[in-house]
């Protein structure tokens, strides 16, 4: 019973060990891949390829390891909006260079 | 019996956990996110001013020139691997097994200090290799980005040690299970902060 406990109270946080230790798999294999791409030659594969290996690792660890796909969805809103507003700076910070650079 | 010591634990830390707040959230989680948010911009324009700057090589190295990719992809492995162990330990927080959190939490710290050290020798073999911080605005970029991500992890792991130093003595203010999630998420975010580093400035070629 003290198990039964315990694992729900885990699963109430997140996932069980076995979990974390199989998305941990997951996000090496997927770094494996990542590092592949600097030996072999993808193409026209490469850059799309290593964008979307990055985007699933980072979704990944922000919605596993730190919880935001368990938590209050307040929390996702205040981390995604940070993100979008970075990635607006990026864009913001390019177009500057690419028209007045 | 179902009703056992170990289910009025849990209970009592449930109820403790739920904040009374006019949210109903943990100020502090908040507060945390919040400021995770804010850290997303500060290295979003540090990426940004990076990938601006890495083809303004002048005399200096290129990327591909100085960059030691097998050696970064185990640094980078040894930083993933890092969040599993962080992730443990906050598991063993909410299970209240001071134990293991304590283990994990020295494992953590290890494979931490083991990525600055790293860094620590990239930084002096690019030196040698004659980019200095201002050989070129690539190098002076690619410093500033590495070495600010370096200094998180710098304090991530002070974080680290100081948690273990205070759940040892019976110190941590406040709810135990909460601060190490704390703790835990800083630490997360500096591995995904790694994770766009380590594809957008050492695998795409500049």
């Amino acid at each position: 019973m003290t198990t039964t406990a315990t694992d729900s109270h885990a699963t109430e946080h997140g996932l069980s060990t076995a979990g974390y230790v199989r998305i941990a798999l997951i996000l090496a294999a997927i770094t494996g891949l990542e590092v592949s791409t600097y030996y072999v030659d993808f193409g026209w594969l490469f850059m799309p390829a290593l964008m979307i290996m990055m985007v699933i690792k980072f979704v990944m660890v922000v919605s596993y390891f730190m919880h935001l796909k368990f938590d209050n969805k307040l929390f996702s809103w205040l981390f995604y909006t940070g993100l979008i507003l970075a990635v607006g700076v990026y864009c913001a910070a390019l177009a500057t260079f690419k028209f007045f650079g | 019996m179902w009703f056992t010591l170990d289910n009025l634990a849990t209970a009592h830390d449930t109820h403790e956990d739920a904040a009374h707040t006019s949210t109903g959230l943990s100020n502090v989680k908040l507060g945390m996110w919040l400021f995770l948010g804010t850290e997303c911009l500060l290295f979003g324009g540090l990426i940004s001013t990076y990938m601006l700057y890495r083809g303004r090589v002048g005399t200096g190295p290129r990327p591909a020139q100085v960059f030691d990719i097998p050696f970064t992809s185990v640094s980078s492995f040894v930083l993933l691997m890092s969040s599993l162990t962080m992730v443990l330990a906050v598991s063993s927080a909410h299970k209240r097994d001071d134990k293991s959190t304590n283990l994990w939490l020295v494992i953590t710290a290890l494979l931490g200090a083991t990525f600055v050290g790293g860094q620590v020798y990239e930084f002096t073999a690019f030196y040698n290799e004659g980019m200095g911080f201002s050989t070129s605005l690539f190098s002076s970029s690619f410093y500033v980005l590495t070495g600010f991500h370096g200094v998180h992890v710098t304090v991530g792991l002070i974080m680290l040690l100081a948690l273990r130093g205070m759940l040892k003595n019976n110190k941590v203010p406040g709810s135990r299970a909460e601060t190490v999630e704390m703790i835990g998420l800083y630490w997360h975010f500096v591995d995904i902060v790694w994770i766009i580093i380590f594809t957008l400035i050492y695998l795409i070629p500049a």
